[in-house]
């Protein structure tokens, strides 16, 4: 009996160590970062030992829930705006941002024929329905209005256009073919290096302004080594080649 | 500040699509709550759990399933556009089709409930009094009955008010087509302009608040007669 | 023309019991479903009603067949009046609502009978409850409303259903009168379920018996009840029902004399007016017999009588059927043992006389 007695002794002091050294992370990400997040925090647990919990949503949201004491320590936002204005006012720390993903905007169809020319697809308006994230919410609706202006199509295409609340609900659209044509995120219809079904045609980043993801540090986690230890992460390679692998750039 | 011209064009979708919706609604769910309180049929129970299953599922699953059926592979799509009138999704139409599904258990219950509570006692004096079916219904349910339609009515309309994550996931928030003030309520907040936001979402609690109040003061009266 | 019978066949099986009647009634006065509850005495009538259906009956009523087989009249067609046990007023409307709506429906379109109208109003004595809400009446003045309801139809048969069940004693002795004006007033058939005796015979003119969904006799009231081959004759509580006639009252005595087919009967003084109609109930075990005219003898009322008809109870006890009256055929029972048969040497024809020790009145 007694050597039992003291295994199980044994095994609960180690579990007691180990979770005092490793922390937790509770972390905020925009919604389309949600599968190359889950990634990362994989590697992360194993390289480091700390562990991540993270609440998908719209920046939007989560900029609404900071404000009003959501315990979060890191925002992973959809654009460069809303960590800028968490730090303005103070709720995260302004030195602590940095762009971790670059999207790249794509048309694309779940109608493997009917992208062979993006432009040209666009003007010739064989289409009923062209969803777009909604340019007030999304980077990704706002670089879809700034691709139509670049062709001067807005005014043409205007009465066609369905607006997602997300670039996740923009994807819907296009997916379920209720939009025969979307501007998506390419982290969305790309996987290891190819299109996963479907055409697409990859709008040329001079055609709109950079859709830039920041990420910033939030007060509540300035006292945690490991959010930090978590942002230096995403400026590691493991993490850039998991980011890369989705279709976005950095 | 004020209402924007943007908001005042989804108040008016809003308050036409909630109209429409209501009458479809009592048209609709009153054979459907007459059924349901008279059959002995075997049916009853997936029939009324069907009905009541907007309660309990998430707006986001029911619209997107919508979404889906309403689509262009969709029965229901391939349905409408064979009729010639075109896909659903992203029209006034299509938030009035999904409307009426997400409030049904809202019309339909009330209406059964008041039917049931009614019995067959007075429809059977009423056909011993030369009666017959319609009549019966006209001049005895509806008029017995008519907390429960009063209730129907008020409730399914102020539910197609306040519905939001369907209209999201199939409106496409088209202005003065399918962006109804919850939608443009969220767009504020997304945008994070709260002032904007606070107008409408007052609003919308007044408005809620005040159509309560007339329902349950009618209930109470009801109660005391 | 067309007989004057209400025929009603109907043979279906139901989960928990089975139906299977095959009636001939009079086509006019009241005839009384009489039995237990369980007894299918209100399905019967309801299927009368077309309230229920069969998949197969028949049913004519003076002439008009309401149900062939399969086919039937839907119960709005059929120129019935139904009385529920509970008044079943309409809760919307008021009492001259309630009673208006189904008149309109028989006028279509045309002038409503006023005269039928008032005639019921009058009938039933609602004249001053007309503009009250049924919420707003009593249990016996609503079950009045509901009677001048189906009255006010003039309908070609009038089905009631247990229409003084739901009411208190008090209730009961406020509609009573109005139901024996019914019976005395009205021209047409009237089908009355109960399965109270007293109600069967003060009101009733014929009796059907029914038991589990079967017709167990049929016939006139008074006869009925005193049967000998009917379980409710051999009940502990076995008694001939009188239809009487108050003679005069003896203020010395306080006494009142009622003149019945079985003879004359005194009765502790009773506030009834001479020529008024009573129903009188003598109880197998109050009613002894001896051989002699008991010359001096406490008990009051004692008739000649002529033995019909012995049955035996349990072991020691008998029912004998007795006929008394002028033509000695006027239904009595009397409950005595097997050891008072045997001394008396009691046998069929035998004339004998009858001391009734107490009869009491039927409210």
């Amino acid at each position: 009996m007694k050597p039992i007695k003291t295994t199980v002794f044994a095994l609960t002091l180690a579990a007691a160590t180990f979770a005092a050294q490793a922390e937790r992370v509770q972390i905020a990400v925009a919604a389309n970062f949600t599968a190359p997040m889950k990634e990362i925090a994989e590697a992360f647990a194993q390289d480091s030992g700390h562990e991540v919990e993270a609440a998908f949503g719209s920046s939007g949201k989560f900029y609404a829930q900071i404000q009003n004491g959501a315990p979060f320590e890191i925002l992973l936002a959809a654009d460069a705006q809303t960590p800028a204005k968490l730090a303005e006012e103070g709720l995260a720390l302004a030195e602590t941002a940095f762009t971790y993903a670059k999207g790249t905007l794509v048309l694309w169809s779940k109608d493997a024929e009917r992208i062979q020319d993006g432009p040209e697809t666009l003007r010739a308006g064989q289409f009923r329905k062209l969803a777009i994230a909604n340019p007030r919410l999304a980077p990704y609706g706002a670089a879809a209005m700034e691709t139509l202006e670049h062709f001067n199509l807005v005014e043409t295409l205007e009465p066609r256009l369905v607006k997602g609340d997300n670039i996740a609900q923009t994807y819907q659209f296009a997916a379920t073919g209720n939009a025969e044509l979307g501007f998506v995120a390419l982290s969305q219809v790309y996987r290891d290096g190819a299109l996963v079904e479907g055409s697409a045609w990859t709008v040329p980043a001079d055609f709109h302004g950079p859709i830039q993801q920041d990420a910033i540090l939030l007060k509540r986690g300035s006292d945690n080594a490991a959010a930090r230890a978590l942002l230096d992460y995403l400026k590691g390679e493991t993490a850039r080649e998991i980011i890369r692998r989705f279709g976005y750039t950095i | 500040m004020g209402f924007s011209d943007a908001d005042l064009q989804a108040i008016w979708l809003t308050l036409r699509l909630a109209s429409l919706v209501t009458v479809l609604l009592l048209l609709i769910g009153t054979p459907i709550a007459w059924w349901l309180a008279r059959t002995r049929s075997a049916w009853k129970g997936p029939v009324g759990a069907l009905v009541a299953l907007p309660l309990v599922l998430p707006p986001t699953v029911l619209g997107f399933y919508l979404l889906l059926a309403m689509g262009p592979n969709g029965p229901v799509g391939q349905l409408t556009e064979s009729l010639g009138l075109g896909l659903l999704p992203f029209t006034f139409w299509g938030l009035v089709v999904a409307s009426v599904f997400y409030s049904m258990p809202f019309v339909v219950q009330p209406i059964q409930n008041a039917i049931e509570a009614l019995g067959e006692r007075p429809l059977e004096a009423a056909a011993t009094l030369r009666a017959g079916p319609w009549d019966r219904f006209l001049t005895v349910v509806v008029p017995l009955a008519r907390p429960g339609f009063l209730t129907a009515a008020i409730l399914g309309f102020a539910h197609t008010v306040g519905e939001f994550g369907v209209v999201l996931m199939i409106g496409g928030n088209i202005p003065g087509e399918t962006r109804v003030v919850s939608v443009q309520i969220y767009d504020y907040v997304e945008a994070m302009d709260y002032g904007q936001a606070h107008w409408l979402a007052a609003s919308l609690v007044i408005f809620s608040f005040l159509v309560l109040l007339v329902l349950y003061s009618l209930n109470h009266r009801q109660a005391l007669r | 023309m067309p007989s004057q019978r209400i025929i009603a066949r109907f043979h279906h099986t139901y989960p928990d019991f089975s139906l299977d009647v095959d009636l001939d009634l009079p086509g006019r006065g009241v005839t009384a479903l009489f039995g237990h509850s369980g007894s299918g005495k209100t399905t019967l009538l309801r299927l009368i009603a077309g309230l229920q259906h069969t998949p197969q009956g028949f049913l004519s009523v003076n002439g008009e067949i309401w149900q062939e087989g399969a086919r039937l009249l839907p119960t709005h067609r059929r120129p019935l009046g139904y009385v529920f046990q509970e008044a079943s007023l309409f809760a919307h409307l008021s009492a001259r609502g309630n009673l208006e709506y189904g008149m309109r429906r028989v006028a279509r379109g045309k002038a409503m009978d006023r005269a039928a109208l008032d005639q019921a109003i009058a009938l039933l004595g609602i004249g001053h409850l007309l503009e009250r809400r049924p919420h707003q009446l009593s249990g016996g003045e609503r079950q009045r409303v509901a009677i001048a309801r189906a009255l006010a139809l003039q309908p070609r048969l009038l089905l009631m259903d247990e229409p003084l069940a739901a009411l208190d004693l008090a209730r009961k002795q406020e509609i009573l009168p109005y139901l024996e004006r019914l019976h005395d007033e009205l021209e047409i058939p009237v089908l009355y379920v109960s399965h109270s005796p007293d109600e069967v015979a003060r009101l009733a003119d014929t009796v059907v018996m029914l038991e589990r969904g079967r017709v167990m006799a049929q016939g006139a009231v008074g006869e009925l009840l005193t049967r000998l081959d009917l379980r409710l004759a051999r009940a502990h509580d076995a008694s001939a029902i009188l239809d009487g006639r108050v003679r005069d009252h003896d203020p010395r005595y306080r006494l009142t004399r009622i003149d019945t087919p079985a003879g004359t009967l005194r009765l502790a003084q009773i506030e009834r007016a001479p020529g008024e109609r009573v129903w009188l109930r003598i109880q197998a075990r109050d009613l002894s017999l001896a051989l002699d005219e008991p010359g001096t003898s406490s008990i009051v009322n004692i008739l000649p009588a002529r033995v019909l008809a012995l049955e035996p109870l349990e072991e020691a006890q008998l029912l004998v059927k007795l006929g008394a009256g002028a033509d000695q055929a006027t239904p009595l029972l009397a409950h005595i043992t097997r050891y008072s048969a045997d001394r008396l040497g009691l046998v069929e024809g035998q004339e004998l006389f009858a001391q009734i020790k107490a009869v009491a009145l039927m409210e």
